[in-house]
């Protein structure tokens, strides 16, 4: 999941405003003129990346849209946010979900015209996992065998002072080349949804010239193999892209020049769009939201979307007086989301009624039982659950917007149930995490999740298993670690979401979290634009454009 | 002269070592851990902050890396920030942008605030006087994001006139109207000081010897009145241009400005204390030397104002 960094606000991205859509259009007329869009221009609205653009190395939304441009992966996801197909890859094939043999298509090339073989996958990913390198997303790569060979653990974590050992080796032994088009993936165990992952941009392939160049100066020039090349960066002020006239994959890019102008207040990307200095914001301001002003302003060049992203409430389990799964039950079941949903989000947000966001390929629409408003019920499982003493205080981080939502979830809790609840802000996103991280709350805090490839997996794993990466509550449970593996490890992706069906329901009894809100964009589009989709994370698909 | 100059010069370096240790420290006290939110809602991996802590060395003590930042910056080195971007060339970018934006509303309010300032002193209570307390009453009390988006709002998106943002040419005729925002509250403080300091010495010995030998009203006014009503006008102009730049940064986002503003704003969240220091480091040298110009000033204004 990545960060939106957004000058004015430093947003954590899953909460404000995630950013992933169902492939939404919108269209105003049959199409474009296509001698208008053969070389057309369009300026859209973006942020500085943060680091240089290395995809195993970007986990925030400014950077990462741009990668997502330039690439191609292995698959793509499409934009109506169903499974992924193949793009760069000819066909992906295992029989036991362990080893992968990828075929990929001999025709495509980088934009520096060097052709894209099988071991720029392989030496992309095995920079990326070797630990030493420092990347970001370096944990992706942990499915492959020998991963524990290349990416060290610090002995005493990184606050510590011990530093971590050498990796023995430097390549991971599950990536083996097979010939220029062919390599052959071992992961440590079976692992079904490995290939819907490959279509994440940690998995891009990178060029020879990444590893004479170096990361630093690769970053600052980048080469992909997308539909579009990168062309100049100018540091807080724009980055330019053109089309690459060799793609030879699916999607072509209509128009033939992009700008990615980076603004650092979202109202003067909205003025400029009204007008018409800019061709496309991906979110207008929130001072645009209210009293639906944005839909008056842009008329039908106004997008709304629906985004597989949800708010959350998370419950600190290592904390006892959390540790209660009636009273956790008893809390989500006094919140009318509802109204939350219609109140303060304007409607843009809808409430959260199952685990996984439904617009997830295998998450299943209203699972979550505790998700439904129910004073009664709620009241009771609290007196069975015997109370709770003492302050209950919900944690937000202040430099983002949560602060209305939040507090009124906590009087909810305080009307109903009559628990003494309040909500408190923490100045920045980054205290925030790290108290987070350290497992120090006090509190239920504010959490949000955006998946990072469309599969239900990626909603359980990282959340509610032992161990996973943002399960920061630390919540454990056996069983739900046990159906997680089989699912891992079943034959197809079907029988995988069946069992994770079954891990959902244990952890609906549970409750270690409370669902909020499904995320909401709101995008708007010059008069320029003729037609335009959004990708399933709600970036923009620019090969869609027509003018 | 010179050797006050001097003296000033020598002044400089004991509250330039003083200002950045001040920054360094207050910059390294931000609670959070500059890499605990970086990577979501997840811990960013070990490695990774393995990697930057001893890139930037951020284990050392305060001292320590304050040391080491001097001493590098002493040789002309300002360091990386976080994201691997040479700070020097973020000053070069960011510095001059804010420079003409801070020079353009200084020259605006100078013009527009000495203007009104000198016509109303001149002709108190009249219709004029009462026109310009009223607006500057206003300009003073509105904050200047209001002033600024409302303009932006009515200049830009209703009436169309110019364009919502500046563009990245960072063009004279674009930067009236930020530079008009940017200048507003100035304006209207000078314009009520120099309104004040004519009145007030238009009723001087001075002024009326000069009436009385004979003088044209314009070189009474020109040279003799306004040259003496100027001090207190020059020294909040001089100490203004330091003001400007380092307040420019609710204008500079407003209008979609590359100054300094946001790359301090997004330093110091990011606690990248190298990154904030060298950037105000110039600002403070900016005041001080504006200082000093002013202090100079007042020698050439006012005769009986000499440095030994």
């Amino acid at each position: 999941m990545r960060v939106s960094k957004r000058a004015g606000s430093a947003v954590a991205l899953g909460a404000a405003f995630a950013l992933v859509a169902s492939g939404c259009s919108s269209s105003d007329s049959d199409g474009g003129d296509a001698g208008a869009s053969a070389d057309g221009a369009i300026t859209i609205d973006g942020t500085q990346p943060e680091v240089g653009l290395v995809p195993a190395n970007t986990t925030e939304t400014g950077g990462g849209a741009i990668i997502d441009w330039i690439w191609t992966g292995l698959v793509e996801y499409p934009n109506d946010g169903s499974a992924p197909r193949n793009a760069v890859a000819e066909s992906i094939e295992t029989t036991d979900s362990k080893v992968y043999t990828i075929k990929i298509k001999k025709d495509t090339k980088f934009h520096d015209g060097t052709v894209v073989k099988a071991k720029n996958f392989v030496d992309a990913w095995n920079w990326g996992a070797y630990s030493p390198n420092g990347a970001q997303n370096g944990s992706f790569f942990s499915d492959i065998q020998g991963f524990a060979d290349v990416h060290t653990e610090d002995p005493d974590g990184a606050e510590g002072p011990k530093k971590a050992p050498e990796p023995k080796a430097k390549e991971m032994s599950g990536l083996k080349v097979v010939d220029d088009f062919t390599f052959e993936v071992t992961l440590e165990a079976p692992t079904a949804v490995f290939p819907t992952k490959l279509g994440y941009s940690t998995f891009m392939p990178l060029p020879d010239a990444f590893f004479s160049q170096g990361a630093e100066a690769f970053g600052k020039k980048p080469i992909g193999n997308g539909p579009i090349k990168f062309v100049s960066w100018e540091d807080d002020v724009q980055i330019k892209l053109t089309r690459f006239d060799e793609y030879s994959l699916n999607d072509k890019m209509k128009i033939k020049d992009v700008t990615v102008k980076m603004y650092q207040d979202d109202t003067a990307a909205y003025n400029d769009l009204l007008a018409g200095n800019l061709d496309f914001q991906q979110q207008v301001p929130i001072s645009a939201l209210a009293g639906d002003k944005w839909k008056s302003d842009l008329g039908p060049r106004a997008i709304p979307s629906v985004t597989p992203s949800t708010g959350i409430i998370a419950f600190p389990i290592y904390d006892k007086r959390f540790q209660n799964a009636k009273l956790r039950k008893a809390i989500s079941m006094s919140i009318n989301r509802q109204e939350i949903s219609d109140k303060i989000f304007f409607g843009n947000r809808k409430p959260a009624d199952s685990w996984a966001n439904p617009l997830t390929p295998g998450a299943k629409a209203g699972n979550c039982t505790s998700c439904q408003y129910n004073v009664e019920e709620a009241k009771k499982l609290y007196a069975e659950s015997g109370g709770f003493t003492g302050e209950l205080v919900m944690y937000y981080n202040a430099d983002a917007s949560h602060k209305e939502w939040m507090e009124a979830v906590a009087q909810q809790v305080k009307t109903n149930l009559g628990i003494n609840a309040r909500a408190e802000g923490v100045p920045t996103f980054a205290v925030f995490r790290q108290n987070i991280n350290a497992g120090k709350m006090t509190g239920m805090y504010r959490a949000g999740w955006q998946q990072d490839y469309p599969d239900v997996e990626n909603w359980v794993g990282p959340l509610y298993v032992t161990g996973g990466s943002s399960n920061d509550g630390k919540y454990s449970n056996p069983q739900v670690d046990a159906l997680a593996k089989e699912a891992a490890a079943a034959p197809s992706l079907e029988a995988a979401h069946a069992k994770y069906a079954e891990a959902v329901a244990l952890i609906d009894q549970d409750v270690p979290s409370i669902p909020v809100y499904f995320g909401g964009q709101q995008s708007g589009h010059s008069e320029k634009i003729k037609k335009i989709q959004l990708s399933n994370v709600g970036e923009l698909d620019l090969t869609s454009i027509e003018l | 002269m010179g050797r006050y100059l001097l003296r000033r010069l020598l002044q400089l370096v004991p509250v330039f070592i003083g200002t950045t240790f001040l920054i360094y420290w207050l910059v390294w006290s931000v609670p959070g851990d500059p890499f605990a939110g970086k990577c979501g809602e997840r811990p960013c991996p070990d490695s990774f902050v393995n990697m930057m802590t001893e890139k930037f060395k951020l284990d050392e003590p305060l001292i320590v890396q304050y040391g080491n930042y001097m001493q590098n910056l002493l040789q002309g080195d300002f360091g990386q920030n976080y994201g691997g971007r040479e700070i020097s060339d973020i000053i070069a970018t960011s510095y001059p942008n804010t420079l003409k934006l801070a020079l353009v509303a200084l020259t605006i309010e100078a013009v527009i605030g000495l203007t009104a300032g000198v016509l109303t002193g001149l002709r108190r209570n009249g219709f004029l006087d009462n026109l310009v307390l009223v607006s500057t009453l206003f300009l003073i009390a509105l904050p200047i994001f209001v002033i600024g988006f409302v303009a932006q709002w009515l200049l830009g998106v209703q009436w169309g006139i110019v364009k919502p943002t500046v563009s990245s040419e960072m063009r004279l005729s674009e930067l009236i109207v930020p530079g008009f925002v940017l200048g507003s509250a100035s304006m209207a403080y000078i314009a009520r000081l120099a309104r004040t300091s004519i009145a007030e010495n238009r009723r001087a010995d001075y002024v009326r010897t000069a009436i009385a030998k004979g003088l044209p009203m314009r070189r009474v006014v020109g040279v003799h009145l306004l040259r003496n009503s100027l001090i207190p006008v020059v020294t909040l102009l001089g100490t203004d241009l330091g003001a400007l730049m380092g307040g420019a940064i609710v204008t500079e986002g407003i209008f979609q400005v590359n100054g300094i503003g946001r790359q301090v704003f997004r330093a110091i969240v990011t606690k990248e204390s190298a990154t904030v220091v060298s950037i105000v480091v110039v600002l403070v040298l900016v005041y001080l030397l504006m200082n000093l110009l002013v202090d100079l000033l007042y020698a050439a204004l006012d005769p009986r104002i000499r440095y030994e």
